[in-house]
């Protein structure tokens, strides 16, 4: 659930901070664009999509 | 009012004068009373219109601003209730895979920004257990006891369950995967804040006791249920 984990991490941070993720669950990257859509937040990089560890970037908008 | 009035009210002083020259003065007298009169009745009139305007004014306006703030206090409630997005989960099953689920998607609702309130009835309660306590029960009540899972973490899966190696082998799946054990979802949901409501009645039927269940839970029947679940926009049944 590195959704869950990522709303926790976000919590502690202010705009403008940059946090990286790296997950397994092969449903992360649809889970994250639905998260950041609905907070605004930024997918910066999105690296090895289609690998089993997925490497995401995102910026917190608000 | 007449100048023959005037005259007679005034008239000693003017006794012996002149009657044309009399006459003029009682004119110019008459004159200047009637202007005086007026004028003071007008300012009269004036005062008290204005003074009546003002009243009714002061308390239409009392009554509009009563009105607004009002109407500005149910727009803040309602306004409140629509950014709170809510969802409640019903949690009836007591079997493993399925109390997985509705902790997944309680902590899954935390993070997407949502209050979340469980509510756990009959066979959800195993979940939420602790210990089993025997004493000071009836013989039925500690049979039941006997039989029903001990907590989270001795639970039954709803299909292949296989006398208790359905639930060891989803529990060694799921360690491979990386998915959190269930009494480790319980954990983290109380910690990001799910609301947990057990179900009193349904305890009182099981013979549960409060100190069998773990700590810090809400407790309630269908209507606690019931208004968490009317605010909600989502609303399982699990």
């Amino acid at each position: 659930m590195p959704i869950v984990r990522l709303s926790q991490a976000m919590r502690k941070l202010t705009a403008g901070d940059v946090i990286t993720i790296l997950a397994d669950d092969p449903a992360f990257r649809a889970d994250l664009e639905a998260w950041v859509r609905r907070f605004g937040h930024t997918v910066d990089s999105f690296e090895n999509p289609e690998g089993r560890l997925q490497r995401a970037v995102v910026t917190k908008n608000s | 009012m007449t100048s023959d009035e005037i005259g007679e009210g005034t008239g000693t002083g003017l006794a012996g004068v002149d009657p044309a020259l009399r006459r003029e003065i009682e004119a110019l007298i008459e004159a200047r009373v009637e202007a005086a009169v007026e004028a003071r009745l007008g300012a009269a009139v004036e005062a008290t219109s204005a003074g009546q305007l003002d009243a009714q004014l002061v308390a239409r306006v009392h009554a509009l601003e009563g009105l607004i703030s009002d109407a500005r206090a149910r727009l803040e409630a309602v306004e409140a209730k629509g950014a709170l997005e809510q969802v409640s989960i019903l949690v009836f099953s007591g079997d493993m895979d399925r109390l997985i689920s509705a902790f997944i998607i309680a902590t899954g609702a935390i993070a997407m920004g949502c209050e979340v309130s469980m509510y756990f009835t009959f066979w959800g309660l195993t979940g939420l257990k602790k210990k089993t306590v025997y004493a000071d029960k009836s013989l039925p009540e500690r049979m039941l006891a006997a039989m029903l899972p001990g907590g989270a973490s001795s639970l039954g899966t709803s299909r292949m369950n296989m006398l208790g190696m359905g639930p060891a082998l989803f529990r060694s799946l799921m360690r491979k995967h990386n998915v959190e054990s269930l009494p480790d979802l319980i954990g983290l949901a109380r910690e990001m804040g799910v609301k947990m409501v057990a179900c009193q009645m349904a305890m009182g039927v099981m013979g549960i006791r409060r100190e069998e269940l773990i700590d810090d839970l809400e407790y309630g029947g269908v209507v606690t249920y019931l208004g968490d679940a009317i605010d909600s926009k989502v609303t399982l049944f699990i």
